[in-house]
């Protein structure tokens, strides 16, 4: 019967934070990079032009119909091809989270656009904006405000979904428990602070989604 | 793009072939076995939390938010490499040695408790978009309370669960996918075990991914042939 001794965890404290740090990156990149691209994607959703909506529907349906782990494998080890060397994981994982979470923001900002009453999109045009500029301040400004919620959600998946770049030998967080553990063999002790150190951080942040939620229903009564 | 020579034929070569289909039945096996449990506990928590007896939501809202809150790879490592030392040495030496194909139950655990929690969720929402109405017309025309749920309140709620439900199945299938590092031969860890045969990982993990593409459609096709014949004209919009 072991017994939890967390010495292990406060010396390695340090190699944990820096893994930590590492999964932070990961999860920042993923979210902007991903919002960017998912906005693109997700106006191509709503294009009324072919070349421009099956391209952006196969995109979506593909990409959420596989697992993330081989998209990060498939990236893995198609950037080497492509480049012609590798760029090491980080970047790997980097382009494999980007292009996959925004195949998921994609439809939330989609469904965010269509949130908004087609007399907006008409007011713009009648004011003299472009296609471009009525999107840019007017809809997607709007858009963006209802879908808070909804992104901040996918937000929280995604720091949680970083974990998976472990596949790779990324030296995110939970990697660097495990690179502990196998020095230490302190599986109960890291393992469970692992847990507790990702619940935190992902209730903590669904629980600004729902103070979000709240304040934004109470305004607009 | 430097030269790269594909070489699908790695996929259907003996033995790499016969893994792919060996790991696409397991993955298959993985997550019928996982949605079962999960689909079991989520009615029992979704239940729980619109129950008038408090405790008894407490416990369900808690259940939900910390599964929903830790990785599942986290969540399978717990299980796999931490909770078993919670055992006496001779009962985890058991556990490890004797028990046949323990990586997968483990799995199996680990990935229906996570997804019960989402299941949970999509219940309580399916349960509580039912308007109250329902409840007091149905019992107004002189139903039991038996025959109200059983033949208005079930039935209706049971048709709203269904695409989410549909949804919540295909990311359970998705994650199977992270059985394979606990060693469980499924599709994604076979193709990555043809990878490291024939450093043919971009043909390998390609073939994966038609893998799941295909299972996914066959299941949404199916699911959407199901709801077609399951909706009441005019009742539930389809808004598809």
């Amino acid at each position: 019967m072991a017994f939890f001794d967390w010495k292990v965890i406060v010396e390695n404290l340090p190699f944990l934070m820096r893994g930590l740090l590492t999964t932070f990156q990961l999860a920042v990149i993923a979210i902007g990079g991903g919002v960017i691209l998912g906005v693109l994607v997700g106006m191509g959703r709503l294009s009324g032009r072919k070349y421009v909506y099956y391209p952006a529907t196969v995109f979506v349906n593909f990409l959420r119909s596989i697992p993330l782990i081989l998209v990060i494998f498939w990236f893995y080890f198609l950037v080497p091809i492509l480049v012609g060397r590798p760029l090491g994981d980080f970047v790997s994982a980097s382009i494999a989270f980007i292009i996959f979470e925004a195949s998921y923001f994609a439809e939330i900002i989609r469904a965010g656009i269509q949130s908004i009453p087609k007399g907006q999109m008409q007011a713009a045009y009648s004011t003299g904006l472009n296609y471009r500029k009525t999107m840019g301040y007017v809809i997607i400004p709007q858009a963006l405000k209802n879908m808070v919620p909804s992104l901040l959600t996918q937000s929280v998946i995604i720091f949680q979904d970083t974990s998976l770049a472990y596949v790779i030998g990324l030296k995110e967080f939970l990697r660097s428990a495990t690179i502990v553990d196998a020095r230490e063999v302190r599986s109960l002790e890291l393992y469970t602070f692992v847990g507790i150190v990702y619940f935190l951080i992902c209730y903590s942040m669904s629980l600004l989604t729902k103070r979000w939620e709240k304040k934004k229903g109470s305004s607009a009564k | 793009m430097i030269a790269y020579e594909f070489r699908w034929s790695v996929l259907w070569q003996q033995p790499y072939g016969s893994w792919m289909l060996d790991g696409v039945w397991t993955t298959i096996q993985l997550g019928f076995i996982s949605w079962v449990f999960a689909l079991f506990i989520g009615i029992l928590i979704g239940t729980f939390r619109v129950t008038p007896w408090k405790p008894l939501r407490a416990f369900a809202t808690a259940y939900t938010e910390f599964f929903r809150d830790i990785p599942l790879l986290v969540q399978l490592f717990f299980w796999y490499f931490a909770a078993p030392r919670i055992l006496p040495a001779s009962l985890e030496q058991y556990f490890y040695r004797e028990v046949a194909n323990v990586e997968f139950w483990i799995v199996v655990i680990a990935l229906s408790i996570y997804t019960s929690s989402r299941v949970g969720e999509q219940i309580r929402s399916g349960l509580q978009s039912i308007p109250v109405d329902q409840f007091h017309a149905a019992l107004s025309t002189g139903l039991t309370y038996f025959q109200m749920y059983r033949y208005v309140t079930i039935p209706l709620a049971v048709r709203i669960m269904i695409p989410p439900l549909t949804t919540e199945f295909l990311t359970t299938f998705k994650n199977t996918s992270l059985a394979m590092t606990v060693g469980v031969l499924e599709a994604t860890f076979m193709s990555q075990q043809i990878e490291a045969y024939t450093f043919r990982g971009l043909e390998a993990t390609t073939a994966a991914c038609l893998v799941y593409l295909a299972i996914t459609m066959v299941v949404i096709l199916f699911m959407a042939l199901v709801e077609k014949r399951l909706s009441i004209p005019g009742f539930i919009a389809r808004n598809r």
